[in-house]
């Protein structure tokens, strides 16, 4: 047994050797920030003045270029999302229009959004949200947060799956990392046009040029009229990462919840079985623990 | 088998229909009196934990299929209307693509059971072929499944899956255009996968019958390897072995619910959750972790053919076991020396799945070179040599013994219709 | 131990609550998990959402037209009654009917013009034709019910009469079908 684990781990290190010599070249992307976030860990919560805020900078900036066509407006008004009251999303709705038909003589036409509706797109369709944007279409929103992440490599992807240490944020880490990663390419590497440098891209070349700055999008502000958090960049990519965080599980909070219960109920129950087993098992002289019967054996 | 008590109905309508259709005698003599080794450990209750997986593969299965639209256009905002407006649909979600996973955490630690301690030498050789038949259907059922929800990896694993087949010398191309249904991968492919993925489940459970079947004729292994002799080896399954299965199995459902509740994403692909779109390849293009071994093998081999042939002869080279192996001693306790390459052998499996998530450049390749090398070199130089040349430890007489080693006082009483009532001698 | 018998004294209470209280736990376990499987089978939020109350222009509909339209999946007929309809309606005896009703409580007070009706037969579903049958409301072709301009039964095998969804008058010319006196329906 010793000698197979020693063989195991020498393995394993000189697998580790050649794998941190080949990652080393090539100049390599900085991993995102790891941020915190109200609703990370087992008892994570949105925060749902944040996710209000989110929405808004979404509202105001993003919603120009990239679409969101899997949330509907009902869904601002859920429970676990940005905590909105019906009478809100019914007034939010109504601000947008929606094209619907045909109508009975085979016309589409456009009417005020309803609450059921989904976020309209700010393109007819990809290929002219591509042609709008240089060739590629902005992505949709919806499940943005989900569909990004960064590799956390070797041991770190262990610890990242266990209770409690868990990580499964990378997601809006990089997107919030991606919106304060602008920055002035590094001397001698070209950047040509249409392209933008940014810290955290993957390549570092980017189409989106910068989306957010300070001060772009005001925030309603306490009830002295002071600010409740800072208009900056900072907080604004943190506050439209959670919406997106929302957006992309909008039953995050129902699931965490019930998952703590279930959980609770299967552990009480194995305890209680394990108890049963061993009353059982104990008609027979008791059961034999461990792997390796020979070593309960006394020569 | 000593000690096997039979299913005697007592009411009249009982006779009248044991008469008929004697599917109690048959449940009662496969679950309830069917005797189990007493020395089995915790690797033995995988087998049922794996049937309430495929329970749960099939059930979840057919409520997300009421609301899943298989189609080319609509399959990934099906999924999404699943998550996000189906009652409990995140749920029922993410417990069938955890649920794949959890299978395959299960059948990888019964596979590895079964070759640790001999399971698959004779009389179980059937047995032993038909797990790894169920292991195949599995195989294939996951890939299916993967493509569903018709992301980029869904996608692009079913390109580059149907185009390993498209490299099968003659019928290839007739195969991948079969699957296709169309030049690419499309709407008719994902259609038909759908239908796949919706019956290979239940080939797979004629199988498990099949395989609990043969479980139930040639009676179980144990760690001792020693098959039982008298009753007093053994105890009736029930209640002894379906207490700790359903035990074990309600502790594994907690590992389970971890992954379903708080990483629901972790064992998938960010990838996954952008639409398929057929002009661009995600950057690292890779399967779910259960494949991940036989993919570090089939990149191993810098030959499209040869690769498809070594990851295939992977799987199939496990049939063999139980003719490349050469040992007498069935468990690998009194095995000192194969023992050693067995966990050798585990910590190459690893590495290659290890492997196989890391891009094919530089020392990895190597690596996989090696690692792939000693997979096959386990099979085909280890088991028949070791079996030769290496000296057993010497073996407790019976399964009793080796429970309890001298002390009469823990003799118990086995099988209800146990034969001697004397504690065995060492033998 | 190996010798105790299964159940005597102390240990043996206490054994039994332990088997119950294990028994319990997970029939209450199977119980909570088949929970989700039903509730995924009930409507889900899109299906709710777009059930949700409808506006209906009256104006385009002539006098004696049945207008078709869609609530919640379901056929609605719209019938906009002449003046005779209206007074046959009125006039039929309560004693004369399968399901007694009288015409007034099959429409809206001050608006007698506009019937709204569920458009399925209530025998087993068919949508009856308009303008047919002895009483000129709808006759259904698949087993020969007939409705008179009211929608009540007057033949049989159907049960009852055409039952009314929840509307409301929003003006002359506009009813909201889904809302009955400005709440919406569950």
């Amino acid at each position: 047994m010793n000698t197979s684990r020693i063989l195991a781990v020498t393995l394993v290190a000189t697998l580790l050797g050649s794998a941190s010599v080949s990652a080393e070249d090539g100049h390599s992307t900085p991993n995102p920030p790891r941020e915190k976030w109200s609703f990370a860990g087992i008892f994570g919560k949105f925060d749902e003045a944040q996710l209000q805020r989110g929405f808004q900078v979404y509202r105001e900036v993003c919603s120009n270029c990239h679409s969101m066509s899997l949330v509907k407006f009902r869904n601002l008004a859920e429970k676990g999302g940005p905590g909105f009251t019906a009478g809100q999303v019914k007034a939010l709705a109504a601000e947008y229009k929606i094209k619907d038909g045909p109508n009975d003589a085979g016309d589409m036409f456009e009417r005020p959004g309803r609450p059921a509706d989904a976020f309209p797109s700010p393109f007819p369709n990809d290929k002219a949200a591509a042609a709008a944007n240089g060739g590629k279409a902005p992505p949709d929103f919806s499940v943005l947060a989900k569909a990004r992440t960064y590799e956390r490599g070797f041991p770190y992807f262990i610890f990242d799956a266990m209770p409690f240490i868990g990580y499964s944020e990378q997601g809006v880490d990089y997107i919030h990392a991606l919106l304060n990663g602008y920055e002035d390419a590094p001397k001698g590497m070209d950047v040509p046009a249409g392209t933008n440098y940014n810290k955290y891209y993957p390549g570092h070349l980017i189409a989106m040029a910068k989306p957010l700055s300070d001060g772009q999008v005001t925030y309603a502000k306490g009830a002295e009229g002071n600010p409740v958090v800072p208009e900056t960049v900072e907080q604004y990519s943190h506050d439209v990462a959670a919406f997106m965080s929302w957006a992309a599980e909008p039953h995050m909070e129902a699931r965490k919840a019930l998952g703590f219960r279930v959980i609770l109920f299967l552990l009480i129950l194995s305890g209680l079985l394990y108890y049963v087993k061993k009353k059982v098992w104990a008609d027979v002289g008791g059961e034999v623990h461990g792997l390796q019967p020979e070593l309960h054996k006394t020569s | 088998m000593s000690g096997h008590a039979t299913y005697v109905p007592k009411s009249r309508i009982a006779k009248w229909f044991e008469s008929r259709l004697p599917i109690v005698g048959l449940v009662h003599s496969s679950f309830v009196s069917f005797p189990v080794p007493r020395n089995l450990n915790y690797f033995w209750t995988f087998g049922a934990i794996l049937i309430a997986m495929l329970m749960a593969q099939i059930v979840t299965g057919i409520w997300l299929a009421m609301h899943y639209d298989p189609s080319a256009g609509n399959a990934f905002n099906s999924v999404e209307h699943i998550m996000r407006d189906v009652n409990y649909g995140w749920l029922l979600r993410y417990m069938h693509a955890n649920g794949a996973s959890m299978f395959f955490v299960a059948v990888y630690i019964h596979i590895f059971r079964a070759l640790y301690y001999g399971s698959y030498k004779a009389p179980r050789e059937v047995l032993y072929i038909l797990g790894v038949i169920i292991y195949l259907l599995m195989m294939a059922t996951a890939f299916l499944g993967y493509t569903l929800p018709w992301g980029q990896m869904s996608f692009w694993g079913a390109t580059v899956i149907t185009n390993i087949l498209a490299a099968i010398p003659v019928v290839g191309d007739t195969i991948q255009s079969l699957l296709w249904g169309g030049y690419s991968v499309g709407n008719p492919t994902i259609n038909r996968f759908f239908s796949l993925h919706y019956l290979m489940p239940f080939m797979i459970l004629g199988v498990v019958v099949l395989h609990v079947w043969a479980l139930h004729v040639t009676g179980q292994n144990n760690p001792t390897g020693i098959p039982i002799k008298t009753g007093k080896d053994a105890v009736p399954f029930t209640p002894y072995a379906t207490i700790k299965d359903v035990f074990a199995t309600v502790v594994f459902f907690v590992f389970f619910a971890y992954w379903i509740f708080y990483q629901p994403n972790y064992l998938g692909h960010a990838d996954n959750y952008i639409p398929a779109n057929a002009s661009v390849t995600p950057a690292h293009i890779v399967p779910e972790w259960y494949f991940l071994p036989f993919y570090a093998i089939l990149r191993a081999v810098p030959d499209k053919l040869g690769g498809v042939i070594l990851m295939f002869s992977a799987v199939i080279i496990l049939a063999f076991a139980p003719w490349l192996d050469t040992s007498r001693v069935r468990s690998s306790n009194y095995r000192p020396i194969y023992r050693q390459f067995f966990w050798l052998f585990v910590a190459v499996c690893v590495v290659l799945g290890w492997l196989g998530a890391k891009p094919p450049e530089g020392g990895y390749v190597l690596a996989s070179r090696i690692c792939t090398a000693y997979y096959f070199a386990h099979f085909l130089i280890v088991m028949p040599l070791v079996g030769l040349f290496e000296t057993p430890k010497a073996m407790p007489g019976s399964i009793l013994e080796s429970v309890t080693g001298p002390h009469p006082q823990y003799g118990g009483s086995g099988m209800p219709a146990g034969a001697a009532a004397a504690p065995s001698s060492k033998g | 131990m190996a010798n105790t018998p299964p159940s005597s004294g102390h240990d043996g209470s206490r054994r039994d609550f332990l088997f119950l209280a294990t028994g319990a736990g997970l029939a209450v376990g199977a119980g909570a998990l088949a929970w989700p499987f039903v509730a995924s089978m009930a409507p889900d939020a899109e299906v709710i959402a777009a059930g949700a109350p409808l506006e209906v222009d009256l104006s385009p509909i002539q006098e004696g037209q049945i207008v078709n339209v869609f609530w919640r999946g379901k056929l609605i007929f719209v019938r906009n009654r002449s003046e005779k309809e209206i007074k046959e309606s009125e006039d039929t005896k309560l004693s004369e009917l399968m399901d007694p009703q009288p015409d007034s409580a099959r429409v809206k007070e001050g608006h007698a013009k506009w019937l709204v009706v569920y458009g399925n037969c209530t025998h087993l579903g068919c949508v009856p034709i308009g303008h047919q049958g002895q009483y000129e409301g709808w006759s259904c072709p698949c087993h020969g019910s007939l409705y008179d301009t009211s929608g009540r039964v007057r033949r049989g095998p159907a049960p009852t009469n055409l039952p009314i969804p929840p509307y409301a008058f929003l003006n002359d010319t506009k009813i909201r079908i889904g809302e009955d006196g400005g709440k919406a329906v569950a």
